[in-house]
């Protein structure tokens, strides 16, 4: 597969915080990546310098091989985590405005449909919802047609049912080749989404691959869910590893069977035993550490 | 420069001045009233400029030429306590008692002072000899409406330049336009193009709205007062783009553009004229963009000066314009 976007020892500083420390990517064309990580940790520098936002303080960044220039700006298509848009201007004029910063465009009509904006499309953008403004942001960043689509935190704030529909209008973008490179808190959003996952954590990159591998990488274990309420306090001495949250206790093990029986032998009711397999947010918590960050 | 996106950016930004109601009214509105207020306040006879409180009445002061003197508000009182305070507190300029040939004054009072010299002289024969000048009438409200119109126009520019480019980076808009092909020739020319016909229009209209009920003496070329309106406004807008640059606080912007308005708004002769003031303060002047817009406008409204005559100003402010706009283009910064 071709390489649309790479890096090499990508390394940004400020005066006083090292915010990128070297960081190598490969965004293959096609490709949905998703750069994960928690706050401080460097996602948002990284997207910047790769947007073309900030000049690196060293390091490569190359599109097509070539470094950032005008074909660069052309090609790209950026949906800000929030975005201000002019006010009493509507979404129709808005879309033309952006629209004529290209050579190549897509026409509205597509856009309406690409992106469902037929109801409010002539309405003043200080009057539309969450999801109506995030809708629109997404056709703008589509408006030239991108090859390449950078999405900075696109649900944040959205409700279930609103993020739900975002996360199907991501797919029809994936369906006709376009490269994404989305940046999310949620773990779920990432899971459904992208193709390949990078972790990051103090400006590095701390792991890569697809979802599913980086899972069965590091994982090869279950989760034993029960409520708090059915486990006994004080816990019995269970020769497995057991987390005690606030509302549920958890049970890594390999063997589940083995599990329920020891669980059964100390009398432990499992009338509400839920098993899952490990997600991206155990993965998450287990790569980047459980403290609060700023 | 792409003239495709300059006019996109162009277009949208007067979608967004001429449908925000209040700010368009605001524009228009306040300068028509400022000088419709001037009009009343400064018609009929002639401002009175000294009070001067009379114990009984002015007329018992029988022929005493004091009392008939112009300019001079006098005011029957009854009550000399009553009275006395406020002289103390500058109330009254002077009080009088002509039955018993009194007068007080507050000693702190400039205007006491003067009346007391008139008082004193009024009955004493002339010593020299009178002469008049002949010439129109220059109400003060003529002499005002240039400055309040060019006033009025330099907050447009500073504000409407200055604030609404910091507003936009303060917002992010400005770093979503940074990752678009948009240079930032292209950004900053369409706000300034935008900015100059709207502020161009709007003062045409106000000129035109207080000319028709006030009527304004216009001795000079429309087309010379358009032309120091349209370099004047151009200088103006361009300093807003230096406060614009790189600011990404509308607090301190805000706080920057009052900096410059305010001491301009006093020192270019918008309320008086700077004659006898320190000269320092006179060169100071010259360093603002409005003083030259004002003094140009007048001369050309007032005394028919032609474009020749205005020229040096023409001169100043292209070469401010060009300064300004040189400064702010290489200082800015998208974020």
């Amino acid at each position: 597969m071709t390489t649309l976007l790479e890096t090499h020892n990508l390394i940004k500083h400020f005066r006083d915080v090292d915010a990128v420390n070297g960081i190598d990517l490969a965004l293959p064309a096609g490709c949905c990546f998703g750069l994960l990580g928690p706050n401080g940790a460097g996602k948002t520098t990284t997207v910047e310098l790769l947007e073309g936002i900030q000049e690196p303080t060293s390091g490569l960044i190359r599109y097509r091989g070539e470094p950032l220039g005008p074909r660069f700006r052309q090609d790209i298509g950026i949906m800000f985590q929030s975005t201000a848009l002019q006010d009493y201007v509507t979404g129709r004029e808005n879309l033309r405005m952006f629209g004529s910063f290209y050579r190549r465009t897509l026409p509205v009509a597509e856009l309406v449909e690409a992106c469902a904006l037929g109801e409010f499309l002539d309405r003043d953008t200080r009057k539309l919802s969450g999801g109506q403004r995030q809708r629109l942001l997404l056709a703008i960043a589509l408006v030239n047609d991108p090859e390449l689509i950078f999405l900075d935190e696109p649900t944040t704030g959205l409700d279930p049912q609103a993020r739900r529909n975002f996360w199907e209008l991501i797919h029809r973008i994936k369906a006709r080749g376009k490269t994404i490179l989305l940046t999310t808190h949620y773990m779920e959003e990432a899971y459904h989404l992208c193709d390949e996952i990078a972790i990051m954590d103090h400006g590095r990159i701390i792991a890569q691959g697809a979802p599913r591998e980086l899972l069965a990488a590091h994982f090869d274990d279950v989760v034993l869910q029960l409520p708090l309420a059915d486990f006994p306090n004080p816990a019995p001495p269970l020769a497995l590893t057991v987390m005690r949250g606030r509302d549920a206790v958890e049970i890594l093990t390999r063997d589940v069977n083995a599990a329920i029986r020891e669980l059964l032998a100390w009398n432990i009711s499992l009338a509400r035993l839920q098993i899952r397999p490990r997600t991206l947010e155990d993965l998450f918590l287990e790569l980047t550490g459980r403290e609060l960050r700023a | 420069m792409n003239f495709q996106r300059f006019w996109a950016v162009f277009v949208c930004r007067n979608w967004e001045f001429l449908r925000d109601r209040s700010t368009l009214t605001w524009n228009l509105l306040f300068p028509i009233s400022l000088i419709a207020g001037f009009a009343v306040a400064f018609s009929g006879p002639g401002l009175a400029l000294y009070k001067v409180g009379v114990l009984g009445d002015a007329a018992s002061g029988g022929g005493d030429a004091f009392f008939k003197t112009r300019y001079v508000q006098f005011i029957p009182f009854v009550d000399l306590p009553a009275a006395l305070p406020k002289v103390e507190r500058h109330q009254l300029d002077m009080l009088v008692d002509p039955v018993g040939r009194r007068y007080w004054i507050n000693e702190e009072s400039p205007k006491g002072y003067v009346l007391e010299r008139v008082l004193r002289g009024a009955d004493a024969p002339a010593t020299f000899d009178k002469q008049t000048v002949s010439g129109q009438v220059i109400r003060y409200v003529d002499w005002i409406a240039p400055g309040i119109l060019a006033m009025n126009m330099m907050f447009s520019c500073l504000f409407g330049v200055g604030y609404v480019i910091v507003r936009y980076r303060k917002s992010g808009m400005l770093k979503r336009l940074k990752a678009t092909p948009l240079t930032p020739l292209e950004f900053l020319s369409a706000q300034v193009v935008s900015r100059l016909w709207l502020i161009l229009a709007t003062t045409a209209l106000v000129f035109a709205g207080t000319d028709w009920f006030i009527g304004f003496p216009m001795h000079g070329s429309y087309l010379a007062l358009g032309l120091v309106f349209l370099v004047g406004a151009i200088s103006l807008i361009s300093l807003g783009l230096i406060v614009a640059a790189r600011t990404n606080s509308e607090e301190v912007a805000a706080g920057l553009l009052n900096a410059l308005s305010w001491p301009m708004t006093f020192l270019s002769g918008v309320w008086f004229s700077l004659e006898g003031v320190h000269p320092v303060l006179q060169q100071c002047a010259q360093l603002a963009p409005l003083t030259h817009i004002i003094d140009a406008a007048r001369a050309i409204m007032i005394d028919g000066a032609d474009l020749a005559a205005i020229s040096g100003h023409l001169l100043v402010l292209t070469m401010m314009s060009i300064g300004f706009m040189a400064v702010g283009a290489w200082r800015f910064r998208w974020e």
